[in-house]
């Protein structure tokens, strides 16, 4: 049997007391001046599970070049707190908070717009910045928070460089559609941008009529019927706005079904994405897509590049991992401008950020009232052998386009 | 509307149909026996086709190669989890036994995570973008061939309910679970049998639909659900209905995105659910409890 531990006498309790109040003396100043100099602790918020989990992880790939070329650019490497809303929007909120109390002083995501919603509100009520990777919604930039920072297009700006991107390719391909069917997901970023297409098509002057717009289930299992559907229009151009798994199912009912359209523009991720193209192998191919994409001309694109292959030799460069890399980068410098962990200034330095060196297409990243980056642009982006080439603008262009798109059997 | 359109669709989703039939046998024929909700039935439905992924990848395998080996596997895999596992819950009260499943189900998608990754993963079979035109119908090659290996096999599952001996005693212990037991019939093992026979059906409905739906783990709840509706409406417990409401959901779906919108394809299939819900609540070829 052990000696109960004796009782500390009068000194010794002062002792322990005095010595105690030393230490959190002595703390106090330390912890301010470790704030000053401190790791940047960042929330990493995606769908890690869940029906867009490929492009969650995606997001996380684009992070990790990120922490791969940033901190030997002169910003400081931050701690990273991963979290996995699993798709489920709620989930997004209560995982927000977790990460805000475990005190991550900024939250990169969401990916989705609904989730990025919902996590914004959290951000907003406790103070902390949302630098938002992916997200289109323009609901999240239209003044109601002031702690949202986005980097990346909504739906309406991705509706209005998609028709001035297929102007560009019309004009240098010689061959416009006459008349365009649109597919799209029937979730909160494909109704956005089916509105949008919708409002802004007349504006456009488009040398096409849209003839119907066709929503669906994203996470439909058999879309034999809405292929049935959208060809029975006989429109030349066909539109998508798709997830993954649904984008290949679209392709394959055009091939069984025989239905070659004059060509198909994409404005979602889905076609640009690695499963597509290597599932679909040469059918992927043609595929225009017009979406935020890097501009490869950029240094600092050469050096993600560069960075991407040693660690993903296998797969491509796409939005998810651009627009995250960017995510980081605009959280760190942020920081290094800020001098601080301290949220309230870190949302200054956002506020005030203007990076000329970045990825995406596009003059550089700053930031409006609202917290859009208002000049941030899209690319058209074609499908060839598994590869992407950017073929508009020409200014960001790294190939000639393929337009109308060959034969299914031809190929 | 476009009569060829309309023919398109109603052939479209007849064979369809046939394949998410055969799904919902496996989920009819354990209910009809020993009274279990699989709460994880999509989730072997999706080990099935993992399993025919696998056989595609290391030996070239045609996925309607795969289904006796496939069938086979989660016939063990079924057997087991019923002897040693499912049985000895089987005295609890239901919920019990539905978390049971859910458990199981959720542990089988984490599991499936882990190994497969959230991709989605195909086969590619020469076949399996190609299709038959006569005049404007337009028939697909990959949906035909499952949709025929579906018939083949809910037919070879009736013929040893009917014919053989195992198959009219586990119609037994379904009919009479006292009388059964009365006249000496080794009930734990039949029950393992037919859990057995559920799973390897729903493994087989895997192998045929990775035909036509690339394989990835969240595709498991959905076809759960949708197994669920297709029994309902065709009748708990009766093979026959299971086929029959798969064909009817198969066929609306395919004609509600035709006339109406494709979004509507869903709330059409649970439309008709609750139609029969309400109209007749056993299902269309279901028996009337007294």
């Amino acid at each position: 049997m052990s000696n109960p531990s004796p009782k500390p006498s009068p000194q010794r309790r002062s002792l322990i007391k005095a010595g105690g109040a030393a230490a959190i003396g002595a703390a106090l100043p330390l912890r301010y001046a470790h704030s000053q100099g401190q790791r940047l602790k960042i929330g990493v918020l995606l769908p890690r599970s869940g029906i867009q989990a490929q492009f969650g992880q995606d997001s996380i790939r684009g992070i990790e070049v990120a922490m791969d070329v940033l901190p030997g650019r002169g910003y400081a490497a931050p701690e990273l707190v991963h979290a996995d809303y699993e798709t489920k929007v709620d989930l997004a909120r209560a995982n927000a908070e977790k990460l805000i109390d475990q005190g991550c002083q900024v939250i990169i995501g969401c990916y989705d717009s609904g989730a990025t919603i919902a996590a914004a509100q959290v951000c907003e009520q406790k103070g902390i910045p949302l630098v938002v990777n992916v997200a289109a919604a323009p609901a999240i930039t239209d003044g109601r928070f002031k702690t949202v920072f986005r980097n990346f297009p909504t739906g309406p700006m991705i509706a209005t460089d998609g028709f001035l991107l297929q102007k560009e390719l019309f004009q240098m391909t010689g061959r416009p559609p006459k008349s365009g069917v649109l597919l799209h997901a029937n979730d909160t970023f494909g109704t956005t941008q089916r509105d949008a297409t919708v409002k802004l098509i007349e504006k456009f002057d488009m040398p096409y009529k849209l003839l119907d717009t066709i929503a669906y289930d994203p996470a439909a299992k058999d879309l034999s019927a809405e292929v049935r559907k959208a060809k029975s229009t006989d429109a030349e151009l066909v539109w998508i706005i798709t997830r993954l798994n649904d984008a290949i199912l679209m392709v394959r009912e055009m091939v069984k079904q025989r239905w070659q359209p004059l060509g198909i523009v994409s404005s979602g991720p889905g076609p640009y994405d690695d499963p597509f193209l290597k599932q679909l192998g040469k059918l992927s191919d043609d595929i225009v897509n017009l979406i935020p994409w890097f501009d490869p001309n950029k240094p600092m694109s050469k050096a993600m590049a560069g960075a991407w292959e040693k660690r993903y030799p296998d797969r491509n460069l796409n939005t998810s991992h651009s627009h995250s890399f960017e995510a980081l980068l605009i959280a760190l410098d942020a920081h290094k401008r800020a001098g601080t962990t301290e949220p309230a200034k870190l949302i200054e330095a956002l506020r005030a950020t203007d990076i000329k060196e970045n990825v995406t297409v596009g003059p550089g990243i700053k930031f409006n009232a609202s917290g859009q980056n208002p000049d941030t642009k899209n690319s058209g982006v074609q499908n060839r052998g598994g590869k992407l080439i950017p073929i508009v603008p020409k200014a960001a262009a790294a190939g000639t386009p393929i337009w109308p798109m060959r034969a299914w059997d031809k190929r | 509307m476009n009569p060829a359109d309309l023919a398109n669709a109603t052939i479209a989703g007849l064979l369809t149909g046939l394949v998410y039939g055969l799904s919902a046998l496996g989920l009819s024929v354990i209910f009809g026996v020993i009274r279990i909700v699989n709460f994880a039935h999509g989730e072997f439905m999706v080990i099935g086709m993992f399993v025919a992924l696998i056989l595609f990848r290391l030996f070239g395998l045609d996925p309607l190669w795969s289904i006796a080996p496939t069938a086979i596997a989660l016939f063990v895999v079924g057997y087991t989890l019923q002897r040693w596992v499912v049985s000895r819950v089987s005295h609890l009260p239901d919920h019990m036994q539905f978390l049971l499943l859910a458990g199981i189900a959720i542990m089988i998608v984490s599991g499936c995570l882990l190994i497969f990754g959230p991709d989605a993963q195909g086969v590619q079979v020469p076949y399996a973008l190609d299709s038959f035109a006569i005049g404007a119908l337009i028939i697909d090659k990959a949906r035909l061939y499952a949709a025929i290996c579906a018939v083949v096999f809910a037919l070879l599952l009736l013929l040893f309910f009917k014919y053989s001996a195992t198959g009219r005693a586990i119609r037994a212990c379904a009919d009479n679970y006292l009388g059964a037991k009365v006249v000496g019939l080794d009930i734990d093992r039949l029950y393992a049998l037919t859990f057995g026979i559920g799973t390897a059906c729903v493994g087989a409905a895997g192998c045929i639909l990775l035909l036509i739906v690339e394989a990835h783990p969240y595709l498991a709840p959905g076809y759960t659900l949708l197994a669920f509706v297709i029994v309902i409406v065709g009748g708990m417990g009766s093979l026959f209905g299971a086929l029959l409401g798969g064909i009817l959901i198969g066929v609306s779906e395919q004609l509600a995105a035709i006339v109406m919108q494709p979004s509507l394809k869903s709330a059409f299939s649970f439309g008709l659910l609750i139609l029969v819900l309400l109209l007749r609540p056993q299902g269309i070829l279901g028996k009337r409890t007294t």
